[in-house]
């Protein structure tokens, strides 16, 4: 006998329940503008960056100590360090955002990209330090 | 994860083509996608050859006109065929527009007609629209006001304030924006899309209108609003030159603006 009752329904709900969702997250505005602020931040800092790259091109390691011991070389390289690193998983974050969409892979992903984010910065900025305190 | 490839009863497949008229000298091919719920079998493209002598300027034209002396069971939306509905809003060459606006003349070589990217498909050219319509709604696209409109007249507004509307009051809802944006494509669940955020904006910017906090409230919302990547399909696509891509901006702006 041929099946009356037609595909199982899956989703009741109203188009207006779905669309309204879970609400909004009152949030977004702050990742938004940390994403504007840190590719401003990081103009002059990566000309920067590669300018002083460039020119320390052969140096010794004594020599390059000596320049990022400074203490407003130190300032800047922990800023380029803090923008970069920061800006990298606001767009990281994005991506995975946009393209996984099952809750727990999502989330999943956000903490390994946040961990890579926050180790990867954190060693660069001890780096920094060491070669300034300790030469 | 997002899909890259389409499933396996969606892939389009090769259909059958209705030759021109005998004696017909300016014929143009239109390979326009077809598709039912009724029989089962995958979407396929159908190519119809029409005289171009003996049909009107615009794709609706030729549409009507396949429709009503080569195949009556092709499907499509249209009304006012002047651009004033947004029912005839379609993939045509490549480009989410409105049929009745598009002159075929514009298209070089087969006009290609598809319905609107990545919504359901009713049938052939019709998309099923209503979550595009639903979260039309949940913005509450009407005025909202604890004022009292005056008992003798209308709410004015200054003619700046009225000036702000323009450009947004001449949306028709076509959802040719939302549909080419592939943020709505990825997240359409969650993401505004386009064309609902410049109907939101259209209220945040009505002088008359005194709930742009909660109005302001309800879009901030990673997803909402923030999907949002300023790729400008929605600005580049829209048939009737409106900027949502601004309007989208412009609330962005706001939000920030109210944080301090």
């Amino acid at each position: 006998m041929a099946d009356t009752k037609g595909p199982e329904i899956a989703i009741r709900r109203s188009m207006l329940g779905r669309a309204r969702g879970l609400g909004a997250a009152k949030s977004g505005t702050a990742h938004w503008w940390a994403m504007k602020a840190t590719s401003l931040a990081l103009i002059p800092l990566t000309l920067w960056m590669l300018g002083s790259m460039i020119g320390l091109q052969g140096a010794t390691r004594a020599q390059v100590a000596a320049w990022a011991g400074g203490p407003i070389t130190a300032t800047l390289l922990l800023a380029t360090i803090a923008a970069l690193f920061h800006h990298m998983y606001l767009g990281v974050q994005t991506v995975i955002e946009d393209y996984i969409h099952d809750e727990r892979p999502r989330i999943a992903w956000l903490m390994v990209a946040k961990g890579v984010a926050w180790l990867l910065g954190l060693a660069s900025a001890i780096s920094v330090l060491k070669l300034a305190f300790t030469g | 994860m997002a899909n890259f490839s389409l499933p396996a009863n969606s892939r389009v497949q090769p259909g059958t083509t209705h030759k021109a008229p005998a004696g017909a000298k300016n014929v143009r091919s239109f390979n326009i996608y077809r598709w039912s719920a009724d029989d089962g079998q995958n979407p396929r493209t159908d190519t119809y050859e029409i005289d171009l002598d003996a049909c009107g300027p615009m794709v609706l034209d030729a549409l009507i006109k396949i429709k009503n002396e080569v195949d009556p069971t092709l499907t499509f939306r249209r009304s006012c065929r002047e651009g004033i509905c947004g029912s005839c809003a379609m993939n045509i060459d490549g480009t989410n527009t409105l049929a009745c606006l598009k002159p075929i003349e514009e298209v070089a070589g087969d006009v290609k007609i598809n319905p609107l990217p990545h919504m359901p498909v009713v049938k052939d050219l019709v998309p099923d629209l209503s979550q595009a319509y639903a979260q039309l709604r949940s913005i509450e696209p009407w005025l909202k006001s604890d004022t009292p409109a005056p008992p003798d007249g209308e709410r004015l507004q200054s003619k700046e304030e009225r000036a702000k509307l323009d450009g947004m009051w001449e949306c028709i809802l076509c959802f040719c924006c939302s549909t080419a944006c592939p943020s709505y494509w990825w997240n359409g669940d969650r993401f505004l899309g386009p064309a609902v955020l410049l109907a939101a904006y259209r209220w945040i910017a009505d002088s008359r209108d005194e709930a742009t906090g909660a109005r302001l409230d309800a879009l901030q919302d990673p997803f909402k609003l923030y999907r949002c990547h300023t790729i400008m399909n929605c600005t580049q696509t829209c048939p009737k030159g409106l900027n949502p891509a601004k309007a989208i901006g412009e609330i962005k702006a706001l939000m920030v603006e109210r944080e301090g």
